[in-house]
């Protein structure tokens, strides 16, 4: 293999041998995942700080969560950077063209989660989509879905809260991007487009010719280290910060404050809660630990939920880049037609549960 | 003369991408013009839909992530 892969000194090694170091790998993990409490116990007994205070609270949180967050990000953002080897945006765009509405809502949705994305890629994914002919409604499922539920979100709900919130935030997360993305498209505001945008017609943009499926297994695992070291570069510093903000919640903020206005019987809750995410601007690694820290004071799920899906799914930065292909309307409408969904769904929990 | 086209809108990604499109013409001594296409509207209009993207005169070879080191040298002796 003529590769030069600096960052890995397995370059060179046979597929098996990959194999091999993975799954020892996956022990090693394993191991240590294991022996975190313990680590950050014994992190907190060195500094002068008593243990049951304030601080000692806080900082027994933040050196848990802390490591226990990048290793579970390096295990699953490796596993889906292999998983995600096998889609591409082309491949996504394939299966999606010619769908009609409803069912291209559904597979957009699921297709989001699956499919590699980054959000510098939105403007050209999007032109990719529509000039191929697929309805605006269910490529805008397809762009609420790949942000809002990713494997980040997923894992670190599993691994902080609890898997029973992470197949909730699933479930819903999805239903809002097939939901939302079949309103819009029922509202046929295709002339709401950037001019240029509508002007491209099936066609103008020649499929590209990109690498075919040739990948091998360590071609998927090189893939997979390289997922790992991009998340990093990109999430690690909203992952302290978003701990620290949940360290302090979890030792400062007292329980009766937090029941009080984030509690499920205060109704203006979930609506604060989604218009306080939208100018906040983290990812899903910053915001969980947020979660955490708020559900453990007694914030109700519902609340929280809906404060998490704002942060995520409606950002500043992602509205400013979709600006150069959607009038403001439309961007007013998309904002409009997701929060409401989210609202929905805060309201639907906390009645519930 | 190569003319090798880098899409991206200047993510990290793209800066490293046209840095390997130049590093491998130099290792094989071919000449080539590198230019960086910025503009997501020509991004799109190249038929690019995940970035970085590259073309090698006028041909798209890669998109989506950074290319195989070994892949970018077959692409340009091409």
């Amino acid at each position: 293999m003529s590769v030069t892969q600096h960052e890995t000194p397995h370059g060179g090694m046979p597929g098996w041998a990959w194999s091999v170091v993975v799954a020892a790998g996956l022990v090693a993990w394993w191991v240590v995942y294991h022996q975190l409490p313990a680590l950050s116990e014994w992190i907190v007994s060195l500094l002068p700080v008593a243990r049951d205070t304030h601080t000692g609270e806080a900082l027994a949180f933040f050196f848990y969560d802390v490591p226990k967050v990048m290793m579970l990000l390096t295990l699953i953002v490796f596993a889906m950077g292999v998983v995600r080897s096998f889609f591409s945006p082309e491949k996504t765009r394939a299966l999606l063209s010619g769908k009609r509405e409803g069912v291209g809502n559904v597979m957009a949705a699921g297709l989001g989660v699956l499919t590699p994305f980054c959000s510098c890629s939105a403007v050209p994914l999007f032109i990719g989509f529509v000039s191929a002919g697929i309805p605006l409604g269910v490529t805008f499922s397809f762009l609420i879905a790949a942000p809002m539920v990713n494997e980040v979100a997923l894992i670190l709900l599993v691994g902080l809260v609890g898997w029973p919130v992470a197949l909730v935030y699933l479930g819903f997360g999805l239903a809002i991007a097939i939901v939302a993305g079949w309103v819009i498209g029922r509202l046929h505001v295709e002339g709401w487009l950037q001019d240029w945008v509508r002007d491209i017609h099936s066609g103008a943009t020649t499929p590209g010719a990109v690498e075919s499926d040739d990948l091998s297994m360590t071609d998927r695992y090189r893939l997979g280290l390289e997922a790992v070291r991009e998340i990093f570069a990109k999430v690690w510093i909203w992952i302290i910060v978003g701990i620290a903000m949940g360290a302090l919640i979890h030792g400062y903020v007292p329980q009766d404050l937090m029941v009080r206005i984030m509690g499920s019987g205060t109704w203006w809750s979930v609506p604060a809660a989604v218009l306080m995410g939208v100018p906040m601007y983290t990812n899903a690694a910053g915001v969980i630990p947020i979660v955490e820290a708020l559900l453990g004071k007694g914030a109700a799920l519902g609340t929280v939920l809906a404060f998490m899906m704002s942060v995520i799914a409606l950002s500043m930065p992602e509205m400013i880049i979709l600006r150069q292909v959607l009038k403001l309307r439309l961007i007013a409408v998309f904002i409009g037609v997701v929060a409401s969904g989210i609202l929905a769904v805060g309201f639907l929990f906390n009645a519930l549960f | 003369m190569k003319d090798v086209k880098v899409y991206g809108p200047g993510c990290k990604r793209c800066e490293k991408t046209e840095e390997m499109v130049k590093e491998a013409a130099a290792k094989l001594g071919i000449e080539v013009s590198v230019e960086k296409v910025t503009d997501p509207r020509a991004i799109a209009m190249a038929g690019v839909m995940s970035t970085p993207g590259v073309s090698v005169d006028g041909k798209l070879v890669h998109s989506g992530g950074l290319p195989d080191s070994g892949k970018l040298e077959g692409w340009l002796s091409a």
